[in-house]
């Protein structure tokens, strides 16, 4: 008897568990190729970057990181349009609410990259530039723009593949800066 | 004959890899380790595309760390393990047997298991002869049977 109601039960309970997964498949929210970043909660990676040439900056490295507090490491290129969409929002992001910015410029042109900055407002702290892309590498970059929150001990917290957009930055990245600021 | 040989040989398709010629080492044992590794590491923005096969930007970067690292001296198992540590196990093209791939892994294998074991019981419950309380046909029916298919032979 208590064999018999199981077999009734078994389709039904196989059928709930496939309907979950599909309807977790079907979640417009979820981007099936967002990728784990295997370096949240790690220390930054080692890397020392030189300044854009021609520019007086001082360049970038891992112990610029862990120095001043919580961070933005923004990756980004003048030949890529999401760095140019999401470049206001840093620009506000450093000049309104004092967030410390700092830039790795991904295989850029000096000149083009100087160009950019003036064009568009810096509002990066330092800025290094990653000619032949190991940076990235280092740090598990896959493309233009990525941007990654490090907390106050140099620790990498939270990755951003893409362009920011404003509601992310609203219910993303802004709750999470708050919080390591405290 | 001969000829005729050639020339579908010539046809065979040939292993072409994204491999540009500056990238590749002076030393053929090395280059040679180095194609094969990176047949075995994804390019991480392509769509399940090894870095060897690939052109895009990182995957050129890729291969020219490969080849450093081996370079450097580096094991395979070595080389391997600095790209997990940054990109995670995604950046490998098969995925590493451990407790969180075990399903993937082993699924397949139980779910046929299961299967298999399932189709065994039932076949081995299904009666081989017709039941016995079956009613077999009387000598009338037997009769009138035979006297219909008689009258219209199967076409």
């Amino acid at each position: 008897m208590w064999t018999r109601r199981l077999l009734f039960i078994l389709p039904l309970a196989i059928f709930l568990i496939a309907g979950a997964f599909f309807l977790w498949g079907l979640d417009p929210e979820r981007d099936p190729s967002a990728i784990p970043s295997a370096l949240i909660d790690r220390p930054a990676p080692e890397f020392a970057l030189s300044p854009i040439e021609g520019t007086e900056g001082p360049g970038l490295s891992t112990a610029d990181l862990a120095s001043e507090g919580v961070t933005l490491v923004n990756f980004f290129a003048s030949w890529c349009l999401p760095c140019r969409a999401e470049h206001p929002l840093l620009v506000r992001l450093s000049q309104e609410d004092g967030v410390r910015i700092v830039g790795i410029n991904y295989k850029d042109k000096p000149e083009e990259a100087r160009k950019w900055l003036e064009e568009l407002g810096d509002p990066y702290a330092r800025i290094g530039a990653d000619q032949d892309g190991r940076a990235a590498i280092e740090w598990g970059v896959t493309g233009v723009p990525e941007t990654f929150i490090v907390d106050a001990q140099g620790r990498i917290r939270y990755r951003h593949i893409g362009p920011i957009h404003p509601n992310q930055l609203e219910n993303e990245i802004q709750p999470r800066l708050q919080a390591l600021r405290q | 004959m001969a000829r005729v040989l050639f020339l579908l040989l010539l046809l065979l398709p040939l292993p072409s890899g994204a491999v540009e010629p500056d990238e590749i080492l002076d030393d053929p044992a090395l280059e040679a380790r180095a194609r094969e590794l990176s047949k075995e590491i994804r390019c991480v923005v392509c769509q399940n595309e090894s870095i060897d096969s690939s052109n895009a930007g990182i995957a050129r970067d890729l291969r020219i760390l490969v080849r450093d690292r081996l370079t450097a001296g580096d094991s395979d198992r070595e080389v391997k393990d600095f790209l997990v540590a940054r990109y995670g196990d995604y950046v490998l093209l098969k995925p590493p047997v451990k407790p969180k791939t075990w399903a993937l892994w082993f699924g397949p294998a139980i779910i046929l298991l299961i299967g298999g074991l399932a189709t065994a019981v039932f076949l081995m419950r299904r009666p081989r002869q017709p039941a016995a309380g079956t009613p077999s046909l009387s000598e009338a029916e037997q009769a009138r049977l035979e006297t219909l298919l008689k009258d219209d032979p199967p076409k």
